[in-house]
């Protein structure tokens, strides 16, 4: 595949590779075989970060590694290929949120289409990011796309299901938040006592349910 | 010594160590000491592993008295020090291993130039590690919790030999502007080109909505020569992220690992712990690193 590669200066190489799916295939071919003096990998929906050491990573020999990781890996691949088979998580959902309507509205679904869709299909996290625990879903229904809120809320309840772009969403502690708000759990996605603590690691498959 | 019993704790306190880099598969970022320079130099003071946990404080104010004898360094930008024992006050020096003997109060005052300072203590601060560190991560909220009076901060078991230089002779945090080096992009692209000219003309001024997640500048506006929505993607410590109000905000230790605001210019990893050091009002210029592309 082809990868467009930027710099950060000499703390990471920001690989702009397209759509999620060329993301994790470059990732799995990454991750594997880290080149020397990255710290970490991160990725998200258009793009890989590789954050460095800078006492010991070459910048030029990164992005060389990341060209030729890019050369070996195919085009596509799937969170569950990537990521080692996790068990099914289910997620039960008081479908109440404050953006449903608009969600509604945006797809052109009623909101009872909307619950539907979201419940119809497995998702499975892509990444985390944002903040702990905050896994990426994707591989949901298509017609759930919509863009993030045009105003971000200063405060989103932890628990609180959400929609924005290809991806779905459970925050896992209160914090801002741009994402269109379609209902709430009780489960904790994020928790020091738990081992690992975050419940929506990359790979994990998640199945939301309307709570009884 | 056995533990440092916290008095008070100055604007803000906490324990740091070198961090939790690799874990951002999990969404954690790597946080750690905002000066990690000054963090390794105290700890090799009083002859710890590098990364071993300290308090990191913020404009002095700390005030701890020792459980136990033992030895400490304060390093960075601690403020004027002061050591209390039997009844008699003496001035100690910075970047100095200082013995503690039992039940002596050290006290840190308002430094002159420079936020952060570094206490290491011999044996390291041994609080319970979260997720392979000690560090406080305020974005996160992993780690202990900030330093509060009344807190007591276990000390591990001394491990090598005291070193035999018992000063560093390191040059003081500086007043007046600040210089720092950057690279331009990843996302030079979406300003436009007066953009990057006003980033470098400057200068700015931090401003007091500066924490240890980042630190907001007030300046040249930056202007954007594309306005769609970029896609959270990864961020590094020293990018100069710009955010609707086109004034940049320089991510520190505790900065989030994704972030959905296109990053200008990256300031050089060698002048980071420098950055990490500007108090609010102090003056930044950024001039671009030579030889980079």
């Amino acid at each position: 595949m082809s990868v467009r590669v930027l710099r950060c200066a000499d703390s990471g190489v920001l690989v702009e590779v397209g759509g999620l799916g060329r993301v994790l295939a470059l990732y799995a071919a990454l991750r594997a075989d880290p080149p020397d003096g990255v710290t970490d990998l991160v990725p998200a929906a258009r793009t890989l970060l590789l954050s460095l050491d800078p006492a010991r990573a070459d910048p030029d020999a990164v992005a060389r590694a990341v060209r030729a990781a890019a050369g070996r890996a195919g085009t596509e691949a799937a969170p569950g290929e990537v990521f080692a088979d996790a068990p099914p998580v289910r997620i039960p959902v008081a479908y109440d949120g404050a953006d449903l309507d608009d969600v509604a509205a945006h797809t052109g679904l009623t909101p009872r289409e909307v619950v539907a869709a979201h419940t119809g299909t497995p998702w499975t996290v892509a990444f985390c990011g944002f903040s702990p625990g905050f896994g990426y879903l994707a591989g949901g229904d298509p017609c759930l796309r919509v863009p993030r809120r045009a105003e971000s809320r200063t405060r989103v309840p932890a628990g609180a299901v959400a929609l924005a772009g290809e991806f779905s969403g459970v925050y896992p502690r209160e914090s801002p938040g741009g994402w269109q708000l379609v209902g709430r759990t009780e489960v904790a996605t994020w928790d020091l006592d738990r081992d690992p603590p975050a419940l929506l690691r990359p790979g994990v498959r998640v199945r939301f349910e309307e709570a009884g | 010594m056995r533990a440092l019993e916290v008095l008070a704790s100055g604007p803000f306190a906490s324990v740091q160590d070198l961090g939790r880099p690799g874990r951002a598969e999990l969404g954690v970022g790597a946080s750690g000491a905002a000066d990690r320079g000054a963090l390794r130099l105290a700890n090799r003071l009083v002859g710890n592993p590098e990364g071993a946990a300290a308090v990191e404080t913020t404009f002095g104010g700390l005030d701890v008295r020792a459980v136990g004898g033992g030895y400490v360094a304060a390093t960075g930008a601690p403020g004027p020090l002061t050591v209390e024992h039997g009844g008699r006050v003496r001035p100690v020096a910075a970047n100095t291993l200082v013995r503690l003997p039992d039940g002596a109060r050290l006290r840190c005052g308002v430094p002159d130039a420079g936020l952060r300072g570094y206490l290491a203590v011999r044996g390291g601060v041994d609080v319970a590690p979260v997720l392979g560190s000690r560090s406080t991560d305020t974005m996160a909220g992993i780690g202990p919790d900030p330093l509060r009076p009344g807190v007591r901060l276990p000390v591990g078991a001394p491990s090598g030999e005291l070193p035999a230089v018992d000063y560093a002779p390191v040059a003081a945090p500086e007043s007046g502007t600040l210089t720092l080096r950057i690279v331009p992009g990843p996302r030079d692209d979406w300003f436009t080109d007066a953009a990057l000219a006003a980033l470098t003309g400057g200068p700015y001024d931090v401003t007091s909505d500066s924490d240890r997640i980042g630190m907001r500048l007030s300046g040249p506006r930056l202007h954007r020569a594309r306005t769609d929505e970029l896609p959270s993607e990864g961020m590094v410590r020293g990018a100069l992220q710009v955010p609707p109000s086109e004034l940049p905000t320089l991510l520190l230790a505790d900065h989030p690992v994704t972030g959905g605001y296109p990053v200008i210019a990256v300031v050089v990893a060698a002048d980071a712990d420098r950055a990490a050091q500007a108090r609010p009002g102090q003056r930044v210029r950024f001039r671009r690193s030579p030889g980079a592309r």
